[in-house]
Order: C-alpha cells, then structure tokens, then sequence
C-alpha cells in the first residue's frame, strides 16, 4: 500500500511541475515588456533597463523560470493588484470558507446520494427507481449558477427563510478562529447559536453545489449496486437464507460503492469549478469569490496563483481518492 | 436495422435525440420565427420588464426586449460556439491520440505528461486564466475551452488506439506494407470513430454548460450577445418581480444540455456496453 501511494505521488510531480511551466509562460506573456510596464509611462530606456536588471528579466528564460521556482517554493507568488497583500496570503486567508462549503457539499452529496442510488438499485423499475433516474439526469443538466439564483429568489426573497447573501450575519462576532472553518470552532467554543447562524448561512449554497455531485454519486452507487446484486456471492447469501437487510449492508454495499468513490476524485474538480460561480452568487468570501474578483479586475497574479493552488490541491484530493480506492479494492493496488 | 432498433428502446435517448433535433431546427430556422432578427438588440423601454403575454411569451427584459427572441437566437450561439470548441478540440486532440497510442517512446510519453498537465486543473479554473491571458471576450472563452477539452479527446482515442494497437488486422496490415498514417487514417481511426462521437456528444453539452457559466460571470459573451448566462446575470438584478428575465434562459440551458446528455449516454450504451453507467 504504502508503494502503491509512493508510485501515485511520484506520477503527480511531473504534471504539477509542467503546471508550474505553463503558468510561468502565462506570467511572462501578459505584460509583453514588465519592465516597461513597471517603470512607468513616461520612463526613458535606461529607467526601463535599470528595471529590467533589478527584476531579473534581462536573464535568460530559463534562469527566470528557475527563480520563479524558487519563489514558489517559498511561497511568494506576488501581490495582489486589488488588495496589494501577498496573493498567497489572500488565498490562504479564504481558504477555509471555500473548504467548508465544498466539505459540506461533498458531505451532503454523498450522504443523500449513496443511500438514494443503493435504494432505487434495489427497489429497481419502481416508482421511487424512476423518480431517482430522472433526478440523476436531471441534476447534471441544470446550471448551478442558475439554480443558486432561483433558490434565492424563492427561499430568501419570497420567503424569507434563509438568508440572501454572505456566510455569516452582518454585525455579529464569527466563532473564535481555531481553523476557520465556522462549523468546527463553533463546536470547540461551545457556542452552539453560533453552529446554527453558521448552518443558515451555508444551507442554499452547500445544496446549490452538492446536486451534481448528488446526483452523480446516486447514479454510480445504483449502478454498482444493480451489478453487485448480479452476482453469484449474493444468490448464495439468499439461498442460505440470510435476511434481505443483511444481504445488502454487509455484503452488497461495499462492492458498489468503488464506482462512486471514484467519482468522488473528479466530483471535486467540479465542485471547485462550480464553487467559482456559486461563491459569487451568494456572497460566499471564498477562493471562488476571490478568483472572479481577481479576472474581472485582471490582476493577473491572483488568477495565476490561484490555478496553482488548485491544481495542487487537485492533484492531492486525487491521489487521496486513488488511495480510498486501493484500499477498497486492493486489486487496484497490485497492478502495477 | 438491428442498431437502430436498439436504439428506439432507450426512451431517453430517444427524447435526448428528439430535444437536440428540434433545437437545431429552432436555431436554424430561427429568421423564419422571428420576423425581425435585429429586433433582439433593439428594446422598446417603454415596455420594459413587462411579465410574459400573449404578445412577448417570454416577457421583456430590462431594455425591452423580446425574451423569447432572445433565448431563441441564443441557442444559435450556444450551438455555434459549442461546436466549434468540440470541433477544435477534436482536431488537437484525436491526432495527438493516435500519435500518443500508436508509437511508444518520449513523444508518446511527452504528449501524456501534457494531457495530464491541462488535466490538473479543473476546467474552468483553467479557462479562466487563459481567457484571462487572451483577454475576455467569446473568443478567448472558446479558445480556452477548445484548451481544457483536447485532453479527453486524446485520452479516450489512447485508450482504444492501445487496445487496438497489438489486434491482428493492424499486424496483418503492417506485413502488407502499409505505412503508418495510412494504417492509422484508414485502420485504426474508423475504429476508434465511435468512442470519439461518444465523448464529443457529452463535450457538446458541457461545453454549452461551461460557455453559460463564462457568460454569467462575464468573461465570456459580451453585451449585446443573447448568451443566455450573459442574459441570466443581466435579469439577476430585477429579481423576484421579473423572474421571466432569469428563468426562460436558464430553462434554455437546461433543456439543451440535457437533450446533449441523455444523447450521449444512449450512445454510449449503444456503442459500448462495458462503458454503461447504468441501465
């Protein structure tokens, strides 16, 4: 097992470090000439070219790419054009409210999901199979953007149930930041009025993003359970008698869910794809937010870092993925 | 024919099929639907946000506008730019398949570490920061689309160019003489047609999908475009009283990517049973 992760880890780097290339190549290409850029209209060719050594681009592409390493390595990734703070600092500041949502979401999805594919395998050609088929569908055809809009449109204008906008109320004190995520410091600090604020808050946008991934897990998991219940193993487990219930828990489940596991790995990537629009939706101060933000007033090294960071964090979600995989069919793990 | 029968028994796929045909024939028969097309981009103010009726059957939008026209011509856009990305796509990405699953060595491996590299990021993560590089505009959107899509196309026709590789007509045929493009164009490609046809259906609705999304935050389509995201994020500020505005567009996406979806599953069923997702 512990090979099988090391073999993962070791495919990751290459496509990580070609990341790095191609974000290096967009850093270069947006300012055709930085160093003009960054002395100024009116500067004459020797401020320019004072510039150009002070920066280092009058290096050759290379060295430059190699400093650019170095300076991620380090963490430096440049200032923001908005908010003239490190760009890293402002990512990692709005990470954990984007964590907490897709967290939430990828928790709601599945919790729902699994339950609603294995049910509708077994109560198959039903009423309530039909009904879950068509959600499935569904579910992957409606925009999330529009969804999110029509869910406030109706919940929090006409109804006035959940709040409109934001993750937290105006005016009041958020949980003690231990980990920034609400629901857990809420619960560490006791504060249990503040566990419900914060679950208000995050109702409409955690189920705006967790339908496609809901409706994709409930899909594979009827899948996997239809084709599992195919199986010779089961047929012998009722004829020996055991009770239907039994059958399915212990037996059934287990084999099925793999297929959605590993949904669950690209479920991300779309989940943080989906998490940009719905952030800006509903006012959530996430990545998301902040990487519409960032486009929309082109500050080129926010976008540039956030790609990296997600990347990252991407490649990490999928070898966690492909690990849960292995050790729930450790067949995957002996192929290689 | 055996196929088509088969075909006729998935009820959703069928429906799939249906919503896709009638939605080209809206798109292209779009002029002969409404009378006056510039009327799209002309608004009346005076009848400004006026709910649906039996005159606008979509209501008006912010300017006046038909809204009903506008998520008609909408759709041609939809359709126009999601073809051109999957059409782009393919033409990047099913050469630099053949290429990767036919030879072995560093070219292969250097074109995987690149799907594998554009694959690292989730799709529109990257597109933004190329439509970012290029600048916003429908252009650049389809263009850094065409970027995030290619890499599927090359993965899927690897696989089955691998699969196919070591099969022994592609031996016999290489005993013949035959050289390796011709093996490839004549051979290998019509066999690895329809796992592409497949993927380019469901690439057609997310596609659509994904241009939404760039429109509603607006790096994509520009004012005046119809782009029904672009027309969801303008009727977002006159909501609740003019929910016309945002439902009929999205409405429009959801019907047509579904169309595109349920298509594209039924093909796959049809094409290759071991990829079912379900029955």
């Amino acid at each position: 097992m512990a090979r099988f992760v090391l073999h993962r880890l070791v495919l990751t780097i290459p496509a990580l470090f070609g990341l790095l290339v191609l974000t290096f190549i967009m850093l270069r290409v947006v300012p055709n000439d930085p160093s003009a850029a960054l002395a100024g209209e009116n500067a004459t060719p020797e401020q320019i070219a004072e510039v150009r050594r002070a920066y280092g681009f009058d290096q050759p592409l290379w060295k430059q790419f190699v400093i650019y390493v170095g300076q991620v390595g380090t963490g430096n990734l440049g200032n923001s054009i908005i908010s003239n703070r490190p760009v890293l600092r402002d990512i990692a500041d709005r990470l954990p409210a984007t964590m907490e949502l897709t967290f939430v979401s990828l928790l709601f999805a599945t919790v729902v999901g699994i339950p609603i594919g294995a049910i509708a395998a077994v109560w198959y050609q039903s009423l309530f199979d039909h009904a879950v088929r068509v959600l499935t569908v569904a579910g992957l055809a409606i925009a999330s953007f529009w969804f999110a809009i029509i869910l406030q449109m109706i919940f929090a204008m006409e109804l006035d149930w959940l709040p409109l906008r934001g993750r937290f109320p105006e005016g009041l004190a958020p949980p003690y930041h231990l980990t920034g995520l609400y629901f857990v410091d809420s619960l560490l600090t006791l504060r249990f009025d503040l566990f419900g604020r914060a679950a208000e808050y995050i109702l409409m946008p955690a189920f705006t993003l967790s339908l496609a991934g809901l409706a994709s897990i409930a899909r594979f998991t009827r899948a996997g359970v239809l084709e599992t219940l195919q199986k010779e193993f089961v047929h012998y487990a009722e004829a020996a008698g055991y009770r239907r219930l039994r059958i399915i828990w212990v037996y059934v489940l287990r084999n099925s869910v793999v297929g959605a596991t590993t949904q669950i790995g690209l479920l991300f990537g779309g989940l943080i794809s989906s998490a940009v629009a719905v952030e800006a939706i509903f006012d959530w101060p996430g990545v998301g937010s902040y990487a519409v933000n960032a486009i929309l007033s082109s500050d080129y090294k926010a976008v540039l870092a956030i790609t990296l960071v997600v990347g990252l964090i991407y490649a990490l979600v999928n070898i966690m993925v492909d690990v849960v995989h292995a050790w729930l069919d450790p067949r995957v793990a002996e192929k290689l | 024919m055996l196929i088509l029968k088969k075909f006729l028994r998935d009820v959703p796929a069928v429906l799939g099929f249906g919503i896709i045909v009638a939605l080209c024939l809206i798109a292209l028969l779009s002029p002969l639907i409404i009378s006056d097309l510039e009327r799209i981009y002309d608004g009346d103010l005076a009848a400004r946000l006026q709910p649906p009726s039996l005159e606008f059957w979509f209501g008006t939008d912010s300017l006046g506008r038909d809204v009903f026209a506008r998520v008609i011509v909408g759709s041609r856009g939809a359709l126009q730019v999601a073809l051109s990305v999957v059409a782009l796509a393919i033409g990047i990405g099913v050469p630099a398949g053949l290429y990767a699953g036919y030879t072995n060595g560093w070219g292969s491996q250097l074109v995987m570490r690149l799907t594998d590299v554009f694959l690292a990021v989730p799709q529109l993560i990257l597109a933004l920061s190329v439509a970012q590089l290029i600048g916003r505009g429908l252009g650049s959107a389809m263009a850094a689309l065409a970027l995030t899509y290619w890499p599927f196309f090359c993965r899927t026709v690897y696989g089955e160019v691998r699969r196919l590789r070591n099969a022994l007509f592609i031996e016999a045929q290489q005993c013949l003489g035959a050289s390796t493009p011709r093996i490839l164009f004549v051979h290998v490609l019509p066999n690895v047609a329809s796992a592409v046809i497949v993927r380019a259906t469901i690439g057609m609705g997310f596609t659509i999908m994904t241009t939404a999304v760039l429109g509603f935050l607006g790096v994509g389509a520009t004012p005046p475009n119809p782009d029904w995201g672009l027309a969801v994020a303008e009727g977002r500020d006159y909501l609740p009283q003019s929910w016309w505005t945002v439902a009929f567009p999205g409405l429009g996406i959801f019907i047509t990517v579904l169309g595109f979806n349920l298509f594209g599953d039924g093909l796959r069923d049809l094409v290759d049973p071991r990829l079912r997702r379900s029955r």
